[in-house]
């Protein structure tokens, strides 16, 4: 490790650095606006440094970290997410009870687990990372402590997911008993020159790793935390839980099925496929039977899971390109919803319920239309990010003549517009013409979205970037597939 | 250019609309009104400028094109072209969009601004779907058209808006990915057959397939197609569609919509898949047929008046399926003059059953009956088009009838003319109980409404003149849709050429040459 080394982990540096800064500034002086800034400094400076560290690229810094055009790919996705949860963060822990401060601490520390997770090619930086974002993620779940929903959901995420860390655990032991390493690369290089290496130890450590892999990703059968989680924890909490997690765990599944090679085992190929088939179906139909927005989500985030799995299986550099696309329109997405619906809620409660959204058009049309076209996206219409993502997936479904996958993906899809077009449907009915309909009723608890400046901000943005992939995505494709053929990801 | 200009206008007015409706609804009324009126004003001239006669550049056999790079990595072109078809489809576009801004200027009375951003978008929508060459771009087109469409529905309809809204999303969403699949399996066999990468339309059209697979990829484009157009069986949506839609929606839905499915099948599905279409034929003309009579029958037995004339529509481009398949000269002047024809005439039906129920607020026959004691204008409009629905000749749908029966016949197809001519048979009952179920009889409700307004009268007459003279002179539309049609027969026996799976004389039938 030297002078080099060190600057080739910058990003994560000053993540870590910027956490530090901003508890040592709490402990200072208490004060919303200083703890806000100077988490935007920091995430800003990584964002920067990112810059500076590619040229070092691709480099091995000791066993455990790779930085490479996809890691510092990853790495902007995170801190830009993180960025956003932090911008919407400000507004609505602001209107709580209780000190907010501490949020922005825990979300840099999430952030460094999550950019740890995609530079890592080692278990034990797999472990590392994913354990700092797991504590992370336990206290930002509960962080709103009055209140029943959260502190349940962040017990029932500690619970969960450190059993499923165990798993994890054990099945990269198993691995590391049988080849007596823990790189990803050497993995490799011993599972060729040996290829029938006892089989059944090794994939019984597979299936234990696709495990830990499935709880964090919410894959079916992996997926009964999800909704309640996602109901239970703060609105931007649940966007980072969506994305940033999700995103950097997907990331690192790309990377460690295909360096350490796993991918070939055809029982590995096949177990992928009933878990995206699984999550396909039964995330998009449980969804339909949902009636809190926040569930609704949650169980489409399982079928959009299981749509990026079809693309991954489909292996091959299209492939990673159009994981890497369709996660950049996912991430947008979902942080806009999830965005929505955190300047929707008040001091009380969430704004989850589909009546809190009924006749929204006609109140706030701005924040309806973003919503709206949020929601299009995610059901994959043109104009926006999600269609370009879709196709994109399709098409390397179609290109590895995947149909089975493909017309799942399809048939489920369909089904997700059900849920979609109930929330849409909901926001702009109440028109008063005539046929019956009842004026719109205000929801009794009256929620008036309080859009502070910072959350319109993001929202805008987001609203921007959706459109703008969703009509001109060629430069969002150059940037991907340079990535990608720069990066030995495959 | 001037194709950027047709889409641009529209989406920009819908946006301005929007705007301005916050303010004035007029003005987002004026706002639409202008910018269809200026897209309708550059068709013409497009039209006139070609002298009527829609001669094709050499390079490339289309009159006006754009070709733009969009997503090179994929090798998807931002590909906009005309030629006549498309001409006529799209001034069919704009004048039923002037149309139906007129008919929602006194029944649309809340969210005006953001209903017209919906009609703009879907007109541009449509526009795109008859422009499109690149395959992507068509598909992207093909899909903008929905939200729009969906949200009219679901939000300005009558009583069963959202089930409606929901079930025609959902039908038309599903098909166009089975479409979606359908291009995508093109697109990589060519890329396996030749390097490239392209959903440029006249690239693939020489893509060689095995005849079982051309078969399984003109179905996924034919299931889309024919869900849109609409075919028996695939026709449920469409009742509750029309019906539940407010007037505006009920007119592009019928006028504009269903020939989106119609135009798919002329440009795409034939030419590029000749042999597997041709093999299909029987079976599509067949259901072509039952669609006819089915489509009548229902009809018949419908007491909402709006709701018979949605039926009307399943019979009407049951005739036009019937022609695009029998592929021969006769058929295709026939389905195509069909397709202008029934926009024509069931966008006036749609519109003088929207003025009845503007009046009366019913459209049920028990309720109605007699009107014509009230309000003699509006009943002898509605005569008027009921006659041109049924195929009075001297009116637009007898000449598409009686084209497409020739052509059927020509083809070899006896049964299946006769069927038809039943089906024409049919169409008079309908159209007769249309009539007299709501405007003649005892005026035994004591109906006493205002007749039609002069700007009502005005949006009519139109209508009335373009009816009678397709049913007169229908040869200017011949004239202009000519080339086009050579072209795509040239097409189609090209492209079974390619692929030599077919013996000398389907490849005559193809090219449309008689024997």
């Amino acid at each position: 490790m030297n002078v080099s080394d060190l600057f080739a982990i910058l990003p994560l540096l000053i993540l870590g650095g910027a956490s530090v800064v901003v508890m040592v500034g709490i402990a200072i002086r208490r004060s919303h606006a200083l703890a806000f800034a100077l988490t935007l400094i920091g995430l800003a400076a990584a964002f920067a440094s990112l810059w500076t560290v590619a040229p070092e690229a691709p480099r091995r810094v000791t066993a455990l970290l790779v930085i490479d055009q996809y890691a510092l790919f990853y790495m902007g996705l995170i801190i830009a997410a993180t960025f956003v949860v932090a911008l919407l963060s400000h507004g609505y822990f602001a209107r709580h009870e209780g000190d907010p401060e501490e949020v922005y601490v825990l979300l840099l520390i999430a952030a460094l687990g999550s950019a740890v997770l995609v530079a890592s090619s080692h278990f034990v930086s797999f472990f590392l990372g994913l354990e700092i974002l797991s504590v992370a993620l336990y206290a930002l779940n509960a962080y709103l402590h009055t209140r029943r929903l959260p502190v349940e959901a962040g017990i029932k995420y500690l619970i969960l997911a450190a059993s499923s860390a165990a798993f994890l655990l054990f099945g990269m032991a198993l691995i590391y008993a049988e080849l007596g390493t823990m790189d990803f690369l050497r993995i490799r290089a011993m599972l060729s020159a040996a290829p029938d290496a006892s089989h059944a130890v090794l994939l019984a450590g597979t299936a234990l790793i696709i495990t830990g892999f499935g709880f964090k990703l919410a894959l079916v059968p992996f997926h009964l935390w999800t909704p309640d989680i996602y109901e239970g924890a703060p609105a931007p909490i649940t966007a980072f839980v969506a994305t940033v997690s999700k995103g950097a765990m997907f990331a690192l599944l790309l990377r460690y099925f295909y360096w350490s090679g796993s991918r070939q085992f055809t029982p590995v190929f096949v177990v992928f496929t009933i878990i995206a088939i699984a999550s396909m179906i039964a995330g998009n139909f449980l969804a339909m039977m949902q009636s809190n927005v926040k569930r609704i989500l949650a169980y489409s985030s399982i079928a959009h899971m299981g749509y990026v799995l079809v693309a991954f299986e489909a292996g091959g550099r299209l492939a990673a390109q159009a994981v890497t696309f369709y996660l950049v329109a996912y991430f947008i997405t979902t942080l806009g919803a999830f965005g929505v619906i955190t300047v929707m809620s008040n001091g009380e409660r969430d704004a989850d319920s589909i009546e809190d959204y009924r006749g929204l058009f006609w109140r706030r049309p701005a924040l309806a239309t973003v919503f709206t076209a949020m929601l299009l996206s995610l059901a994959g219409i043109p104009l926006t990010a999600g269609f370009v993502a879709k196709y994109y997936i399709i098409f390397a479904g179609a290109s590895s003549a995947m149909w089975l996958l493909v017309f799942v993906l399809i048939g489920s899809s369909v089904f997700g517009l059900f849920y979609y077009l109930r929330v849409i449907v909901a926001m702009y009915s109440g028109l008063s013409h005539g046929h019956g309909e009842p004026e719109a009723h205000s929801p009794a608890s009256s929620l008036v979205p309080a859009l502070s400046l910072t959350g319109g901000i993001a929202l805008a943005a987001l609203t921007i970037l959706l459109v703008w992939i969703g009509v001109y995505p060629a430069t969002l494709f150059q940037i991907i597939h340079s990535t990608i053929s720069n990066s030995s990801i495959l | 250019m001037i194709l950027i200009w047709l889409i641009a206008i529209l989406l920009i007015a819908g946006v301005l609309a929007w705007f301005a409706g916050r303010f004035s609804a007029l003005a987002a009324r004026w706002i639409s009104l202008i910018a269809v009126s200026i897209d309708f004003v550059l068709a013409l001239r497009l039209w006139a400028s070609y002298g009527g006669e829609m001669h094709l550049a050499p390079q490339g056999g289309w009159v006006e094109q754009v070709n733009w790079s969009w997503i090179p990595q994929l090798g998807i072109r931002f590909h906009l072209a005309l030629d006549g078809l498309s001409l006529l489809l799209l001034a069919l576009t704009f004048l039923l969009g002037i149309i139906s801004v007129l008919a929602s200027w006194r029944e649309i009375q809340e969210g005006v601004g953001f209903f017209h951003l919906n009609l703009m978008w879907i007109l541009a929508g449509i526009s795109g779907v008859f422009l499109a060459v690149d395959l992507f771009l068509f598909y992207f087109a093909w899909e903008l058209m929905l939200i729009p469409m969906f949200f009219l529905i679901a939000i300005w309809g009558h009583e069963r808006r959202i089930y409606a809204a929901i079930k025609f999303f959902i039908f038309t969403q599903l098909s166009g990915l089975l479409m979606l699949i359908a291009i995508l399996a093109l697109y990589f066999i060519h890329h396996a057959q030749t390097g490239v990468y392209t959903f440029e339309y006249e690239d693939l059209l020489g893509t060689r397939l095995s005849p079982h697979t051309a078969l399984l990829l003109m179905l996924g484009f034919f299931v889309a197609f024919a869900v849109k157009l609409p075919m028996f069986p695939l026709h449920t949506w469409l009742p509750d569609a029309h019906t539940e839609a407010p007037t505006a929606g009920s007119i592009v839905l019928a006028g504009l919509l269903l020939k989106t499915g119609a135009y798919g099948m002329i440009r795409f599905v034939v030419p590029l898949f000749p042999d597997a279409a041709h093999q299909f034929a029987p079976i599509a003309m067949l259901l072509a047929v039952i669609g006819i009579i089915y489509g009548s029958v229902l009809a018949f037995g419908q007491t909402d008046l709006k709701r018979l004339v949605a039926y009307t529509s399943v019979s009407h481009l049951g005739f036009v399926l019937l022609g695009i398949f029998a592929w021969n000269t006769w058929a295709l002047d026939g389905a195509v003059i069909g397709m202008i024809a029934h926009g024509i005439s069931t966008g006036a039906l749609f519109m003088i059953v929207g003025q009845v129920q503007e009046r009366t607020h019913t459209r049920e026959m028990g309720r109605l009956s007699g009107l014509w004691s009230t309000i003699p204008r509006l009943s002898g409009a509605a005569m008027f088009f009921a006659m041109g629905s049924m195929g009075l000749p001297g009116l637009g749908d007898f000449v598409a009838e009686f084209l497409v029966l020739i052509g059927t016949y020509e083809a070899h197809l006896i049964g299946l003319t006769i069927a038809a001519t039943v089906g024409i048979l049919l169409s008079t009952l309908y159209a007769l109980r249309f009539v007299q179920g709501g405007f003649h009889g005892p005026n035994s409700n004591q109906w006493s409404v205002k007749d039609l307004a002069p700007r009502e009268v005005l949006e009519l007459i139109p209508m009335v003149v373009i009816l009678i003279w397709l049913g007169v002179y229908p040869q200017p539309i011949f004239n202009t849709f000519k080339a086009a049609r050579i072209k795509l027969q040239g097409y189609a026996a090209q492209t079974a050429q390619v692929r030599g799976t077919l013996e000398q004389s389907s490849l005559l039938h193809l090219t449309g040459v008689r024997r």
